[in-house]
């Protein structure tokens, strides 16, 4: 494969600078494979939408390189803008225009052919479930729709990568879901997707690498499982029925591992064997004739990968949630860390 | 120019004028205010008609080149703050992701000015005629006052284009108009300038371009065919275009930094 033809990211001691001194990105090194989902985790002000800028030739870099498909940001600005498409932050949309001439300006704009325009239009309209209200202007649109074509007008020009800034920003689950389902599909068609986001759920649900970004600086990086399996081991909570039973279940759950952090009324212990030795605990519980208020299963998660790293919790670590029926809905109950209750 | 270039200033074009004749709270002013101030004034500054040396009897026809000046105003405001609202939303740079070339992007946008320029000033001739405002030169002259109308729209609209790369605030683009409208009427807007006798007013009017705007508009409502007054028209317009357009893309440097 020529370098030209190669679909990925190759970032170096990317540094950009604004006015005032303030340096929003400070020499991040990073890649991305082709056909990969990269997640770019972050809080607020961290700096990934000054990379996604950056990487999209939107803004030019104070010091180091970046190639995105092979072609160097600075050098081929207008070259890089063909074969990439982004759907960057906020729907930025016009909202006296429809949803099909919105597809025509952009399609136009690429430079596709007349006839190409509308059948490329409706193709990508139909494809983000926006045919019926294609002709309906985009100041009526929701929150879900606008986003959905926003995606598509970043696939006008059958982009071979793609940058998605926050993309499921004040979504509801069910539209964030079926974005999560389309990003993914053309994940599967080999489009490379650099996704940012400071959702972890996102980066958790999509991204097949996590880049974990904090004032300007790769703090982590890695698959999510690397990440999680990088800073310890899942840990049990349980909370006895009667209070006084405490140091009765602290005793049991001390066999299976050390001490950890807990509720003012719970006991926990992190599971040295993993999460294999859950059943055995439950069994322990019942045999000492111990009754349980609430038992959970604490896996890492990426916030805890983020604590480990930078010292604090992310920002808007609760944000969506899963997608579907249960999750994203309870802002507290997501804020939370990663707790599965297995018996109450 | 390019065949690439031409579809997308001709698409950006498109996009500018739907999107200003979808908001009926920008079409309204454009027609409404300048028609409301010429009844007004035309009754109210009637009696000016009688000073000696006031070059005509109709004050109507005498005021009406005004409106020209009033919608170029607003043109001013609207193209400006539809570029500053661009900008805000993040269309500007949806816009610049796409292989469109720097000259497109204000060049489409100020194709489409060009174009409601050019309907507007066709309103304000049939608002003319509605209230009796003789166009002395004729069908042609209204050719012309359309070609200088739609000019001048499109070099008032520049400044607009400037205030909102350099702003980025659809807000502030607004908080300029008061500051634009003074000059209309620190001009020959009420009187011809003959007439000003107050010196520092007159020394204003004489300075104030846009006095030589509305005189060559005036001209060929009362005059028919005044060479000098249409050339400084013209070259006031075209003037204030060509510093316009230096001043854009100076801004444009500043706002759009793609590489």
């Amino acid at each position: 494969m020529s370098e030209n033809l190669n679909n990925g990211i190759e970032v170096e001691g990317l540094v950009r600078d604004f006015k005032g001194g303030v340096r929003a990105v400070d020499g991040i090194d990073l890649r991305v494979a082709p056909g990969e989902i990269y997640g770019f985790l972050g809080p607020n002000g961290a700096g990934k939408s000054t990379t996604s800028l950056v990487l999209t030739t939107l803004l030019p870099p104070t010091a180091g390189s970046a190639r995105v498909a092979g072609l160097d940001v600075v050098r081929n600005g207008p070259e890089v803008r063909r074969v990439i498409g982004a759907s960057l932050q906020d729907s930025a949309l016009d909202p006296f225009l429809t949803g099909s001439e919105h597809m025509r300006l952009q399609s136009s704009l690429h430079g596709l052919a007349r006839p190409q325009r509308e059948a490329r239009g409706r193709e990508l309209l139909a494809q983000v479930g926006l045919t019926e209200a294609a002709d309906r202007k985009v100041g009526g649109y929701s929150g879900g729709m606008k986003r959905r074509l926003d995606l598509a007008l970043a696939l006008v020009h059958r982009p071979r990568l793609l940058f998605l800034d926050e993309p499921t920003t004040g979504l509801d689950p069910q539209s964030r879901a079926a974005l999560w389902d389309e990003v993914r599909r053309l994940a599967g068609d080999g489009v490379t997707v650099f996704l940012t986001t400071q959702y972890l759920e996102e980066a958790d649900a999509l991204a097949d690498r996590v880049g974990i970004i904090d004032h300007g600086r790769i703090v982590a990086e890695g698959t999510p499982a690397e990440l999680k399996a990088a800073i310890g081991r899942p840990s049990v909570e349980a909370v006895p029925h009667d209070p006084g039973e405490r140091e009765r279940l602290a005793a049991v759950l001390a066999r299976f591992g050390e001490a950890a952090a807990a509720a003012s009324n719970g006991v926990a212990v992190q599971l040295p064997r993993g999460a294999g030795d859950l059943a055995e605990i439950v069994r322990a519980i019942d045999a000492e004739n111990l009754q349980v208020a609430d038992l959970r299963l604490h896996s890492p998660t990426l916030d805890d990968v983020f604590l480990a790293k930078t010292g604090r919790s992310l920002e808007g670590a609760g944000g969506p949630g899963p997608p579907g029926p249960a999750g994203g809905e309870d802002d507290d109950k997501d804020k939370r860390p990663t707790g599965q209750p297995i018996s109450a | 120019m390019s065949p690439a270039l031409i579809t997308q200033v001709g698409a950006l074009a498109q996009r500018s004028v739907l999107k200003t004749l979808r908001q009926p709270f920008q079409m309204f002013p454009i027609v409404f205010f300048p028609a409301i101030l010429l009844i007004i004034n035309a009754s109210g500054l009637h009696a000016a008609t009688l000073l000696p040396g006031f070059p005509t009897h109709s004050y109507v026809s005498f005021a009406i080149a005004v409106a020209f000046i009033q919608g170029a105003m607003f043109s001013l405001i609207n193209t400006g703050t539809n570029l500053a609202e661009d900008i805000e939303t993040g269309f500007f740079n949806r816009l610049a992701l796409t292989p469109l070339r720097r000259v497109a992007l204000i060049g489409g946008l100020l194709v489409g000015v060009a174009a409601l320029g050019a309907l507007q000033s066709v309103v304000y001739i049939l608002l003319g005629i509605v209230v009796g405002a003789h166009l002395d030169a004729g069908f042609a002259g209204a050719l012309v006052v359309i070609v200088l109308g739609s000019l001048t729209a499109l070099a008032f609209s520049t400044f607009g284009c400037v205030a909102a790369l350099r702003t980025g605030s659809s807000e502030a683009v607004q908080g300029l108009f008061p500051l634009f409208f003074v000059f209309i009427f620190l001009s020959s807007s009420n009187l011809p300038r003959s007439l000003l006798k107050t010196p520092w007013f007159h020394t204003v009017a004489t300075w104030n371009p846009i006095s030589y705007l509305i005189e060559g508009f005036r001209s060929l409502y009362i005059f028919g065919w005044d060479e000098t007054a249409l050339l400084r028209g013209f070259g006031v317009a075209i003037g204030l275009l060509l510093l316009g357009l230096l001043a854009v893309q100076g801004a444009m440097k500043t706002r759009l930094q793609r590489t």
